[in-house]
């Protein structure tokens, strides 16, 4: 038995020594392999007596098991080691940059165009548009302003040259004509909102020749100036992501609306951010008021049977407000760093759910 | 509209301060823009006596004051005013006051060795005006101690109202103070408007001269004659009323106008009678009529323009201004008095062609009281022969006040049915009568608007008197009603898309510009625009005179600036409109981009310059965020022409163009002062057909249970045949069979014969109904090298 055990002994002593996957398989052959020495031990069974044989053949076959064991595991173990050393030799300095990757950003205005859409949405308002350069008609005329009202004097508003059929237009001095355009094709009751680019001949620091406004307009048998406070109201709110906000409101003048109004929004200035429904400053957020019976009547509807209300505010103020953004020429100069600043992520899409922003 | 506190209160009779009747104008529709009150401002500013300005004992330019400051002994103060002197009576600021101008607190300091217990102020240092050459010499009769805006003549609050346009009633103090009156801000007081009797006929008679037609040009003009007046300067009250609105104060006659037109808005003019020639009559001046004005300059007239003219010429420029020639000075003794009514809107044109901003057109402009001709010449009768003597004629007149009185039905239901106020009859008739409306009971109630209400038409306009007075502020908030219960969407197809296309631009790392719709005309003319029918008439600088006939001149200009500053490597983009002409209509939504530079560096060596297979790239991306699926559609060479003509492309559906991308033109780029490369992609978005299908359910998922098989293929061909004849020859070889083709490699070089190319491509084939056989698999192979070699006479390469 003891050449057994010594045996065993030294197979393993020379598994145990393989250093390599050579060495390893070497060291089987002369154990396992055909003409190896447990190869070799087994085939002495077959001269055994049937006794003999009962007696040892468990033992050389615990023997080989034991080997092709020990076999197995020193491979595994070389393979592991040899796994480990090729993984080191391939090292990397993960802190050499990332791979650069552009990071895009969509400009403010178009953010707050996609805010006021998801909340007038919400409050079944359409979305409507009318072209930048408008009919005289429909930004004057139709509007009730008269034909000698200082707004259309050049100094206030752009003037496309005369075009081939003689007529002149105008660079719309404000999305208010969006309201005559739907009005001429859709009987009431109609609810919209307006988006887009106005101009004015008007260049200084707060003011720009370019600037975006956004336009509502309510037309039915029933709508007030009470809806239209609720609907600012909650407009505000939800805008500015604020629980509660305070408006006032002052009687102003616009010739498309009578009565008209403009809205003031409390908030509080100190300390270098703007606050709503707190404090003692007085913000002008929106000029509105009831649709002018004569407007109405211009766009073919009648007065007697349907009214509504219109507001009116700039698209590039509620950014500035609301983002803290100083100067709205800025908003138009397209200076990189201004657009890396002040633009927000192309998956910040604004929802009703997921909120306006984050 | 400026005025005094105590000016208001002249026809109004109130205990209200400044700041109350402030916030009532506002919630009242008169907007005031600012209230200043420098006697609350400067309220810790005394009046102080210098005993004593010596010279400082360490400093030459300094001086050592005593001063008296009504206090139990004399203060000292140490004064770097020249004209700081003994015996002057100086505004005074004691420490802890803070000075207006710096905004900080004034300690007891220590000059040149001297303690200095306050400050002798500057005009400047208050915030009175620019003057900091010396301190502010108060006169003799202020009394030491009291506050010195009232030895100033400040302590009477300024107030400025923003007039809307329609109320031209309230461009006056009285118009302000009735309609405080009627918001329940005090009483009115009416004054005495009664006639002055005259004592002999005017010499001189008015006259109304127009054409049949035009006869609102000036529909009456009344005048009377004064003799024997003595002018000089008006009363010292007058005098301080006129310079706190920011009159200058000229002489007693002149005064008297300048008051009547603020305190009335009843514009007059006062002539020097003894240098008229004749009779006055209002007529049209003859086109190139000159006039020389008060305002010293002259002015070539048209005949739109209405004149008062005198038997030689035009002596005024009838609701504008007068004419130096016949204007009263101190040794007018007879003064003719005109009160006239003129056309607005012939007004506003007069005044705004010749440049003219008075105060007599700012109130005709906006309409005045027809019926305070009368009234208006006869206060200024009883002011000019209080303040200068003299007699008076009768009142001559030409023409008649014209009819204003209108009637409007007016059911109080309205106010509720617009505003939202349920308000008792009884309040709404109420509300209107203070506003000095006829009202009629009844269903309807019969309103009539008072004279100097020009600008109140209908129903809507009274329910807009109701509410101001009654209060906006108590308009109750009435939630709306919701047309849906969960919200439907309302973007239309097309704002979806242009939405979706910005998003995914600027998830390809773009950053979005808003640029103006108008670029500089030499700009334009390199993108096929730049002529006259989108030539803004009066741009606002010289190099924004065109409507844009491209989105990417502006990205270019944005490009160069960038560039300037520093960063050459940018991805910009815009979606906006490019115009065809000056039509309505005539522009179209474009989301155009580009890139600029050769990337961002990186040790990864990823980077490369902008090209034109990257402006492809972007452009195949903003179609398909616009379509919601892939773009299948070749591309063909060649586009607009301020693409490089050998690397850009066309992408189109028919005749219809979806995109431009390439390469940009140098010479475009030379424009721009752009150092290539930049690289530009143009897609319209209008030109992007509608999906057709409407179903939300997507087609059957039907992958084939049986292998694929991927075959590559490369070809020599002439260097000019195309990729994509290659292509399409090889996807229709077997159209059942070839799931796909991808082109992966382009060679030329080595190996390749000269003018030829090799380029290399991969088909995938998946059968439907069972496995491929190798002979079948060689026999589409066989199909594939023959199409293309057919197409386009290439070969396979060995």
């Amino acid at each position: 038995m003891s050449d057994i055990a010594k045996l065993e002994r030294d197979i393993l002593a020379a598994v145990k020594a393989a250093k390599d996957e050579a060495s390893l398989e070497a060291a089987r052959v002369a154990a396992l392999g055909k003409k190896g020495s447990i190869s070799e031990l087994l085939k002495t069974l077959g001269a055994m007596s049937a006794e003999e044989r009962k007696a040892k053949g468990p033992a050389f076959n615990s023997l080989r098991d034991r080997v092709a064991g020990a076999i197995a595991a020193r491979r595994a173990e070389l393979a592991d080691a040899s796994l480990n050393s090729r993984l080191q030799s391939e090292k990397i300095d993960v802190t050499l940059p990332a791979r650069p990757e552009p990071r895009g950003t969509v400009h403010p205005v178009s953010q707050v165009f996609d805010e006021l859409t998801a909340i007038f949405a919400d409050l079944g308002f359409a979305v409507a548009e009318g072209p930048d350069v408008e009919y005289d008609d429909y930004n004057f005329t139709k509007l009730n302003i008269p034909p000698d009202h200082a707004a259309r004097q050049m100094h206030d508003t752009f003037y496309v040259s005369r075009q081939a059929d003689g007529e002149r237009h105008v660079l719309r001095t404000h999305t208010s004509p969006v309201q005559v355009r739907t009005m001429l094709k859709q009987k009431p009751p109609i609810r919209i909102i307006a988006p887009g680019r106005t101009y004015r001949v008007d260049s200084d620091a707060t003011h720009s020749p370019m600037f975006h406004q956004f336009e509502g307009l309510v037309v039915d048998d029933a709508t007030n100036l009470g809806h239209l406070k609720w609907t600012l109201e909650e407009f505000c709110k939800a805008f500015f992501e604020v629980d509660k906000v305070e408006m006032r409101a002052r009687p102003s003048y616009f010739p498309f609306t009578e009565p008209s109004v403009e809205w003031d929004l409390r908030c509080d200035r100190s300390g270098g951010q703007i606050k709503f429904g707190t404090g003692n400053d007085w913000l002008e957020l929106a000029g509105s008021g009831i649709v002018h019976p004569r407007v109405l009547a211009m766009c073919g509807i009648d007065p007697e049977k349907y009214q509504g209300y219109a507001f009116g505010g700039g698209i590039d103020r509620l950014a500035m407000l609301k983002y803290g953004i100083p100067d709205i020429r800025s908003f138009f100069e397209s200076d990189l760093r201004w657009l890396r600043h002040y633009g927000f992520a192309a998956l910040d899409i604004p929802t009703l759910d997921g909120g306006l922003s984050r | 509209m400026k005025f005094t506190l105590s000016w208001l209160k002249n026809p109004l009779e109130t205990d209200a301060d400044a700041q109350a009747i402030a916030d009532r104008l506002t919630s009242i529709g008169l907007e005031v823009e600012s209230v200043e009150d420098a006697g609350a401002r400067l309220k810790e500013f005394t009046v102080a006596y210098v005993i004593s300005a010596e010279k400082h004992p360490n400093a030459d330019k300094l001086k050592l004051c005593m001063v008296d400051t009504g206090g139990p002994a004399p203060v000292q103060v140490v004064c770097g005013a020249p004209n700081a002197h003994t015996g002057m009576k100086a505004v005074f600021a004691k420490p802890g006051v803070v000075i207006p101008a710096s905004g900080e607190v004034l300690k007891v300091g220590t000059i040149r060795g001297v303690e200095s217990r306050g400050m002798l102020c500057s005009a400047r240092e208050l915030m009175l005006g620019d003057d900091h050459t010396g301190i502010i010499e108060l006169g003799a009769d202020a009394k030491v101690g009291e506050p010195a805006a009232r030895a100033l003549g400040l302590n009477d609050p300024v107030i400025d109202v923003a007039l809307t346009p329609n109320r031209g009633d309230a461009a006056s103090v009285y118009g302000i103070a009735r309609d405080l009156a009627a918001a329940g801000m005090g009483r009115l007081r009416e004054g005495d408007l009664s006639p002055v009797k005259g004592q002999f006929a005017s010499p001189i008679r008015t006259g109304l001269d127009f054409p049949a037609g035009a006869e609102n040009a000036a529909p009456m003009f009344a005048g009377r004659l004064i003799r024997g007046v003595k002018n000089g300067p008006s009363p010292q009250w007058l005098q301080d009323w006129l310079k706190a609105v920011g009159l200058r104060p000229i002489s007693a006659l002149v005064d008297v106008t300048n008051f009547i037109a603020l305190d009335r808005g009843r514009p007059l003019h006062v002539f020097d009678a003894a240098k008229l020639k004749g009779n006055l009559r209002a007529r049209f001046a003859s086109d190139g009529e000159q006039i020389l004005a008060l305002d010293g300059k002259t002015y070539t007239l048209d005949s739109g323009m209405v004149v008062i003219a005198d038997e030689a010429r035009a002596v005024g420029i009838g609701g504008v201004m007068g004419g130096e020639d016949t204007a009263c000075t101190e040794s007018t003794t007879d003064v003719f008095i005109e009160s006239a009514l003129f056309d607005p809107v012939r007004v506003a044109r007069a005044g705004r062609l010749l440049g003219i901003q008075s105060d007599a057109r700012y109130r005709f402009e906006r309409g005045v009281d027809p019926e305070f001709v009368l009234p208006g010449l006869e206060l200024a009768t009883k002011m000019i022969l209080k303040f200068c003597g003299g007699e008076p004629s009768d009142v001559v007149v030409a023409g008649a006040v014209p009819q204003w009185r209108r009637e409007i039905a007016f059911s109080p239901e309205t106010v509720k049915k617009l505003a939202g106020i349920a308000l008792p009859k009884a309040e709404i008739a109420d509300i209107l009568k203070r506003l000095g409306f006829d009202v009629t009971e009844g269903e309807p109630m019969k309103v009539s608007p008072p004279s100097w209400r020009g600008d109140i038409e209908g129903k809507a306009d009274l329910v807009e008197e109701v509410v101001r007075i009654y209060g906006l502020d108590k308009v109750p908030s009435l939630a709306m009603t919701r047309p849906q219960a969960v919200a439907r969407p309302t973007l239309t197809a097309a704002q979806v898309r242009m939405r979706t296309v910005r998003r995914a631009l600027a998830a390809r790392g773009f950053n979005e510009c808003i640029s103006f719709s108008f670029i500089a005309r030499a700009h334009a003319r390199l993108f096929g625009g730049g002529d006259d029918a989108r030539e803004l008439e009066n741009p606002i600088a010289a190099d924004l005179d065109a409507l844009r006939p491209s989105v990417l001149p502006s990205l270019l200009a944005a490009a160069q600036k960038n560039a300037a500053r520093g960063f050459s490597d940018q991805m910009l983009f815009e979606i906006g409109a490019q115009f065809q002409s000056g039509i309505p209509g005539a522009q179209a939504n474009v989301a155009a981009g580009l890139r600029a530079g050769n990337g961002e560096r990186s040790w990864t060596k990823a980077s490369h310059a902008a090209d034109a297979f990257d402006a492809k790239a972007d452009m195949l991306a903003a179609l398909e965020a616009a379509m919601g699926g892939p773009m299948t559609a070749p591309v063909k060479a060649g586009a607009a022409e301020w693409y490089h003509p050998g690397r850009s492309g066309t992408l189109a559906l028919g005749p219809k163009v979806l995109g431009y991308f390439g390469e940009l033109h140098p010479k475009v780029l030379d424009a721009f002062d752009l150092k290539g490369p930049v690289a530009a992609f143009e897609v319209f978005l209008d030109a992007i057909p509608e999906p057709k299908s409407k179903s939300r359910a997507r087609s059957q998922f039907a992958p084939s249970p049986f292998q694929a098989v991927e075959r590559d293929f490369a070809f020599v061909l002439d260097a000019n045949v195309s990729a994509e004849d290659v292509l399409k020859a090889a996807r229709a070889a077997d159209r059942n069979l070839i799931e796909s083709v991808q082109l992966f490699d382009l060679y030329e070089g080595r190996n390749v014969p000269d003018g030829k190319k090799s380029l290399a491509i991969a088909v995938r084939l998946q059968p439907k109904d069972r496995t491929l056989t190798d002979a079948e698999i060689e026999a589409v192979a066989a199909k594939i090298v023959d199409a293309v070699a057919k197409a386009t006479g290439g070969s396979l390469r060995t």
